[in-house]
C-alpha cells in the first residue's frame, strides 16, 4: 500500500539538514555555519548553542556572506553558507559566480525556504529563479532533495565532496519517499515507480505530488514512471534518455519558473538526444500572487489530479504522433 | 631586502609590466604603476610565502581585489618565482592562463578570482576570520582601488571585519584619485577615507604608497587592539612614467611606439 494515501508524517527538511550539520560539526571542527541574521530561519540555533564561535553571522549582508564563505574555505574550513534562497542566490549571484563557482571554492551554499515557501510574503521572497541562475554556473552542482532522507544524504555527500555545492531546501513539509539509509549520488535520478506510459519527473516539494498523480493514473489503468531528480546540474542524461525512449513522453513539475529550471534542463537533453513530447509544469512566467506554497502549487496546475490530467493530455500527444 | 633593493625590484617590475601591456596592446597600466611599489614590498619583504608551495597553509594571503591590474601581479609573482618569468610574454594571448583578471585555479599564488569590483575584501575577511577560528598565524592583505570603494559590498565587509575584531587583516586602498572614467572627486568622492574607516572601528594609516620607506613599515604594522588595519596609500596613477601620471586616460590606454620608448627610457634611467 502506498504510504502517501495514509496521511504520512510530513517533515521539514531543514530539520534533517541541521541534524546532519550538527553531527558533522561534532566530528569535524572545520565545519562552520555562515549566515545573514538567519539563525532562526536556517534552524542554526542548535549549532550556535554547541559552537557559538563557529557560527559566523555577518548580519544582513548577503554579498559579504558569500565572499566570507569563500575566504573561510581558503583558510581551510568547511563552510555551510545558509540563507533564504531568494537572497542567497539573487542578491549575491555575482559572488556565487566569481568567489564560489569560478574560484572553485569548497563552500556549501544552502538555500533555505526556496521556491514559494514564503508564499504569502510575495514575489520578492519567492525563490523561483534560483535553478536558472545557478545551473548555468560551471563547477556548481545544484541539488533539490525531495524529502528528509534525501536531504540528510545530500548534506552528508556535500560535506565529503571537494568543491562548491548549491543545496536548495524548503521548509514546506514533505513525506519521506526514499528508503532509510539512502545514499545520495550526484547526477543520478531515483526510480520511485516504474511504468511505460509516461515519465513524471520532479524534485524538492514536487516529487511526492508526482507519486500521488501516478496513483491517480494507475487507478485509470495508466502506468507512469516516476523519477526523483534532485540533481538539476549535472542532469542525469541517461535517465532522461531512457525515459524518453522507453515511455515516449515526459512531464516535469517544479517549484520554480517554467523557464530555465528542471524542466528546461531535461528538455535540453530530450531535444538533443531523444525527441519526445514534454509538458513542463511550474510557475508560468509570472510573479506569483499571494498564497501558501501548497495553494500556489495547486493554483499553477500541480495538484496531483491536475498533474494526472496533464499527463493524460501529454500521452494523447504521443499517440497522435505515433 | 633593503629599501633601495626593493625600489630597484619595483622599477624592474614596472619595466616588465610596461612591456607586457605594450606587446599585448591592452592592460590597465595606470593602476598597475600606482600599485607596484606596494605589491613589491609585499612579495619581496613582507609576505611569508613559499613560491614552490603556493598552497602552504601557513602562507600569508594577498588578495588583489582590483583584479584588472592583474598584469602587475603576474609580473610580481613571476619575479618571486611562482611562475616562469618568460610566461609573461603570453599575457592576454589565446589560451594563456594569464588573462586580464587573475584565476586562482590556474595561476600559482593567486588566492581568489577577482575582476568584478568589491569582491576581494569580503573574501579577505573570511580568510582572516578563518585564521582566528583555527589559530593560524598567517596575516591577510587585500588591495582595493579607491574607485572600487564605491561598491557597497566593501562596506558590508568593513563593518564585519570590525565586528569580528580582525587585527590580522590589512586593507590597502590604492588611492590614486582616478577611476576608469574620471577623477574620484568628479564621480562619487568617498575620500577622505580615514574618517570613514575610523568610524567603522578600524585603525588607519596614511602613507605615500609610492615611497618604499613608508610602504614597508605600514605593511609590517600589527594592530594589537582587535582592530583591522587600513592603509590609505596615496599614490599616483601612472607612477614612474611622466606623461601618464595623474591622467585619467591612462586607466587602460596602451602606449604608442613612441610613447613606449619614452616610458621605457624613463624607467630604465631611474634604474
Amino acid at each position: 500500500m502506498n504510504a502517501i494515501d495514509t496521511k504520512p508524517k510530513l517533515h521539514d527538511c531543514r530539520d534533517a539538514f541541521v541534524a546532519v550539520l550538527e553531527r558533522l560539526g561534532a566530528e569535524n571542527s572545520k565545519v562552520v555555519a555562515v549566515c545573514n541574521d538567519s539563525v532562526g530561519s536556517s534552524k542554526l540555533g542548535g549549532f550556535k548553542a554547541k559552537w557559538p564561535e563557529r557560527l559566523v553571522n555577518v548580519g544582513i549582508a548577503e554579498q559579504n556572506m558569500v565572499g566570507v564563505g569563500a575566504g573561510l574555505a581558503n583558510g581551510g574550513l568547511l563552510p555551510f553558507v545558509c540563507g533564504a534562497s531568494c537572497f542567497l542566490t539573487g542578491r549575491s549571484l555575482e559572488q556565487v559566480k566569481a568567489d564560489i563557482a569560478y574560484s572553485n571554492a569548497n563552500v556549501k551554499l544552502v538555500g533555505i525556504s526556496s521556491g514559494m515557501a514564503y508564499g504569502e510574503l510575495g514575489p520578492t521572497h519567492h525563490s523561483i529563479e534560483d535553478f536558472a541562475w545557478t545551473r548555468v554556473l560551471p563547477n556548481l552542482p545544484v541539488i533539490a532533495p525531495c524529502d528528509s532522507i534525501e536531504t540528510a544524504a545530500a548534506v552528508e555527500w556535500a560535506a565529503a565532496y571537494q568543491g562548491p555545492v548549491f543545496l536548495r531546501l524548503s521548509r514546506v513539509g514533505v513525506p519521506d519517499l526514499l528508503p532509510a539509509g539512502h545514499k545520495f549520488e550526484l547526477g543520478k535520478a531515483n526510480l520511485l515507480r516504474d511504468g511505460d506510459a509516461v515519465t513524471l519527473i520532479a524534485n524538492g516539494t514536487l516529487t511526492h505530488r508526482m507519486m500521488k498523480a501516478a496513483d491517480i493514473l494507475a487507478s485509470q489503468g495508466i502506468e507512469a514512471r516516476v523519477l526523483n531528480m534532485a540533481t538539476v546540474r549535472p542532469i542525469d542524461v541517461e535517465a532522461v534518455v531512457k525515459a524518453a525512449t522507453e515511455t515516449g513522453a515526459i512531464l516535469t513539475a517544479e517549484e520554480h519558473s517554467v523557464y530555465g529550471g528542471l524542466g528546461s534542463a531535461i528538455a535540453e537533453v530530450v531535444v538533443a538526444e531523444a525527441p519526445a513530447p514534454m509538458k513542463i509544469l511550474g510557475v508560468p512566467g509570472i510573479f506569483a500572487p499571494t498564497g501558501s506554497a501548497e495553494f500556489l502549487l495547486d493554483e499553477f496546475g500541480m495538484a496531483p489530479a491536475a498533474v494526472a490530467e496533464a499527463a493524460i493530455a501529454l500521452i494523447a500527444r504521443k499517440k497522435t504522433r505515433a | 631586502m633593503q629599501i633601495s633593493d626593493l625600489e630597484r625590484v619595483a622599477r624592474q617590475i614596472r619595466i616588465r609590466d610596461l612591456q607586457a601591456v605594450f606587446e599585448a596592446k591592452a592592460g590597465h597600466i595606470g593602476g598597475e604603476m600606482s600599485a607596484i611599489d606596494i605589491m613589491t614590498a609585499l612579495y619581496f619583504k613582507v609576505l611569508k610565502v613559499w613560491p614552490d608551495q603556493p598552497k602552504h597553509p601557513d602562507r600569508d594571503r594577498f588578495v588583489l581585489s582590483k583584479g584588472h591590474t592583474a598584469c602587475a601581479l603576474y609580473v610580481t609573482l613571476a619575479k618571486r618565482g611562482f611562475l616562469p618569468e618568460e610566461e609573461i610574454s603570453t599575457f592576454l594571448k589565446p589560451l594563456s592562463r594569464l588573462n586580464g583578471h587573475p584565476n586562482c585555479n590556474k595561476v600559482p599564488g593567486v588566492e581568489t578570482n577577482t575582476g568584478p569590483l568589491g569582491h576581494g575584501l569580503p573574501v579577505a575577511v573570511g580568510m582572516a576570520k578563518a585564521a582566528k577560528l583555527t589559530g593560524a598565524a598567517y596575516h591577510t592583505y587585500v588591495m582595493t582601488g579607491d574607485g572600487e570603494m564605491q561598491e557597497g559590498s566593501n562596506w558590508e565587509a568593513i563593518s564585519s571585519a570590525a565586528q569580528f575584531q580582525l587585527d590580522n587583516l590589512t586593507l590597502i586602498i590604492d588611492h590614486n584619485r582616478f577611476q576608469q572614467g574620471a577623477a574620484l572627486t568628479d564621480t562619487n568622492n568617498l575620500a577622505p577615507f580615514r574618517s570613514k574607516l575610523e568610524a567603522f572601528g578600524w585603525d588607519v594609516s596614511e602613507i605615500n604608497g609610492n615611497a618604499m620607506a613608508e610602504v614597508v613599515p605600514a605593511l609590517e604594522r600589527r594592530s594589537t587592539s582587535g582592530r583591522p588595519h587600513c592603509i590609505v596609500a596615496h599614490t599616483n596613477k601612472g607612477q614612474g612614467i611622466s606623461f601618464m601620471q595623474d591622467k585619467v586616460d591612462w586607466h587602460h590606454k596602451v602606449p604608442s611606439e613612441e610613447q613606449y620608448k619614452i616610458a621605457m627610457a624613463e624607467l630604465t634611467e631611474a634604474l
